[in-house]
């Protein structure tokens, strides 16, 4: 009994333990966010709380320098297209593998399934000059056209769920004289939902973080992105971490809030994307 | 379901609607059927091609040639390339800075398999505990990048809490090579242990509880229910958190660019890459640096896959 309670206790201490390690240096960063200039120059060390816990100058200066609400608008556009994109390739793609039977399908499910073991870093020199050649570079349909074209967990997410829709329901739409169009607009595409729901989450997480593909493909500074915006606080602030870190905050709260509301869901999604 | 399947079902009931139609209009919508998997195709076809294959072909071609990824012409080098990777050893180094990440996602699979593990049981404060754990991976990487680069600075978080419990703090643990790579490595942990975290709690949760009744009802232990149900039972999830942390830490980018921007030994193969190929303008280069780098990742699935064969593993 005695064992199992020490057991038990230890427990606990290696969960406490890691929560400190998480959340510690995420607390700092907002700590600072909220001291003034002269407070960093005080050198009072980086655990000292600031004299005023109200003082948001910092945030407003961060939101304004640092342009983010341009970055916003960017990241919105982006997230909007791409994940509209994504959801709808995504399901057509899975409608059309699970649902015909024609020439060429086991090959065309191969091209999928082999683009899955391709890691994007590596093909990025090539494909910069494809972009490029496409008159992409430098504006938003870059990331846009990259983050739907390469979507492989999506389709498989859809192909999925596609596959447990019964069949009987496409045979009935099309007795009543419904053609693939309609079925898949009218029949399936409606039962898709939580598929659709994961893959918003799971996409609209990347690429909301996404650092490398704005960083190449667009590097003009009217069209930042969130992760680009910020990347670029390390030279004009560069060692006014009150600064910096108030842009951190700023774009790591609307994560946390999502976060907050949606754990579930994003739990399921992130578990059913990687591993099927 | 096979056409045979569906052929078989049609005829059934034809009773109303189909009576007057003659049989001709009943073949042109087969036709047809030949036509409308392509309509759905091709937007992604397309999209896969000039995105993921066309790029994958013209790298290999351009492996083999000096061109600067700007000037019109561009001249065969053969082998060239290959041979200037495999013998300048500053070029092949990199590689030797994933070993810190690589051994870095071993301490990760293992906090991640121990966490997932204690939280599948009841612990109070388990959501909060769960949520605790997986947020870092949602966070964006420059915020990390930031968030860290503040916590290992001179006289940032870690040296106050390191001279809060009396060690005296004040190093530049980003100045050495060594010391850059491991805390490095250490925010790559920080970043990623979540979604490990989460892969093997949702398998753990998937094995039918009566099993660990049973277990208990046997006598035994804690230990020997995760040895012997447990682990079997997550084996597809850890083999895929595996390959996934061998091909990560051979294509590490975004935390030591934002941080360091690769000075101090921590230049990774991406970032070496990006940099002769959009800096050095060396696209032939970094061409053959590509490749090479996809072959390894390539191979490591392929024998991964041949290890541990993708099968279901059987419990009950």
């Amino acid at each position: 009994m005695t064992r199992r309670a020490v057991a038990r206790a230890l427990v606990y201490l290696s969960l406490v333990l890691a929560t400190l390690v998480v959340l510690l240096p995420l607390t700092v960063v907002f700590l600072t966010s909220l001291k003034t200039s002269g407070e960093m120059a005080d050198d009072s060390g980086a655990l000292t709380l600031p004299d005023d816990p109200l003082n948001f100058d910092n945030y407003v200066t961060a939101f304004q320098d640092g342009r983010m609400l341009s970055a916003f608008g960017n990241t919105a556009v982006i997230l909007i297209v791409a994940i509209g994109g994504t959801v709808l390739i995504g399901s057509m793609t899975a409608y059309a593998i699970d649902r015909f039977r024609f020439r060429f399908r086991k090959p065309v499910l191969a091209l999928f399934l082999v683009a899955a073991l391709v890691p994007g870093v590596t093909t990025q020199v090539a494909t910069f000059q494809i972009v490029n050649s496409l008159g992409m570079f430098d504006s938003l349909w870059a990331p846009i056209a990259l983050y739907m074209g390469t979507d492989i967990v999506s389709i498989y997410i859809f192909l999925q769920f596609v596959r447990s829709i019964p069949v009987s329901l496409d045979e009935s739409a099309r007795i009543d004289g419904a053609n693939a169009f309609t079925i898949y607009r009218k029949v399936i595409f409606p039962l898709l939902k939580p598929a659709i729901a994961t893959v918003v989450i799971v996409k609209g997480i990347n690429v909301y973080n996404d650092f490398y593909i704005p960083f190449l493909y667009m590097p003009s500074e009217d069209l930042g992105v969130i992760s680009t915006s910020l990347f670029r606080f390390k030279g004009p602030f560069g060692a006014h971490w009150e600064t910096i870190s108030a842009g951190a905050i700023l774009v790591i709260v609307p994560t946390l809030i999502v976060f907050l509301f949606l754990q579930r869901f994003i739990y399921n999604g992130f578990t059913r994307g990687a591993t099927k | 379901m096979t056409d045979t399947t569906r052929k078989a079902a049609r005829p059934v009931p034809p009773a109303a609607p189909a009576g007057p139609t003659p049989p001709s209009a009943a073949r042109r919508p087969r036709r047809w059927r030949g036509v409308t998997p392509w309509l759905f195709l091709i937007a992604p076809l397309v999209l896969l091609i000039a995105f993921t294959y066309a790029p994958i072909v013209n790298m290999v071609a351009y492996s083999f040639t000096d061109w600067d990824g700007v000037s019109p012409q561009l001249h065969w080098t053969g082998a060239g390339n290959y041979a200037e990777l495999f013998t300048r050893p500053e070029l092949f180094e990199v590689f030797f800075v994933s070993g810190y990440y690589l051994a870095a996602s071993v301490v990760q699979i293992a906090a991640a398999l121990y966490f997932a593990t204690v939280l599948s049981f009841n612990v109070r404060f388990r959501s909060f505990f769960k949520g605790v754990l997986f947020f870092p991976y949602l966070i964006n990487g420059v915020a990390i990048g930031f968030v860290f680069l503040y916590f290992f600075q001179d006289g940032g978080t870690l040296d106050a809490i390191l001279s809060l419990i009396g060690y005296d703090g004040d190093r530049a643990w980003l100045g050495t090579p060594t010391s850059a790579n491991v805390s490095l490595a250490g925010v790559s942990v920080w970043r990623y242990l979540g979604l490990n975290f989460v892969l093997f709690l949702g398998a753990i949760q998937s094995i039918p509880g009566e099993l660990y009744e049973a277990a208990e009802l046997d006598g035994a232990n804690r230990w020997q229910q995760f040895r012997h149900i447990i682990a079997p039972g997550i084996r597809p999830v850890l083999s895929l958190s595996v390959i996934l942390s061998v091909s990560g830490s051979l294509s590490v980018f975004e935390i030591p660019y934002i941080m360091t921007g690769g000075a101090t030994g921590t230049e990774t193969f991406v970032i070496q890459t990006v940099k002769l190929a959009f800096q050095f303008n060396k696209t032939g280069l970094a061409s053959a640096a590509a490749v090479v780098l996809l072959l390894i990742i390539l191979a490591v699935t392929w024998v991964q896959r041949r290890l541990v064969p993708d099968d279901k593993v059987d419990l009950v």
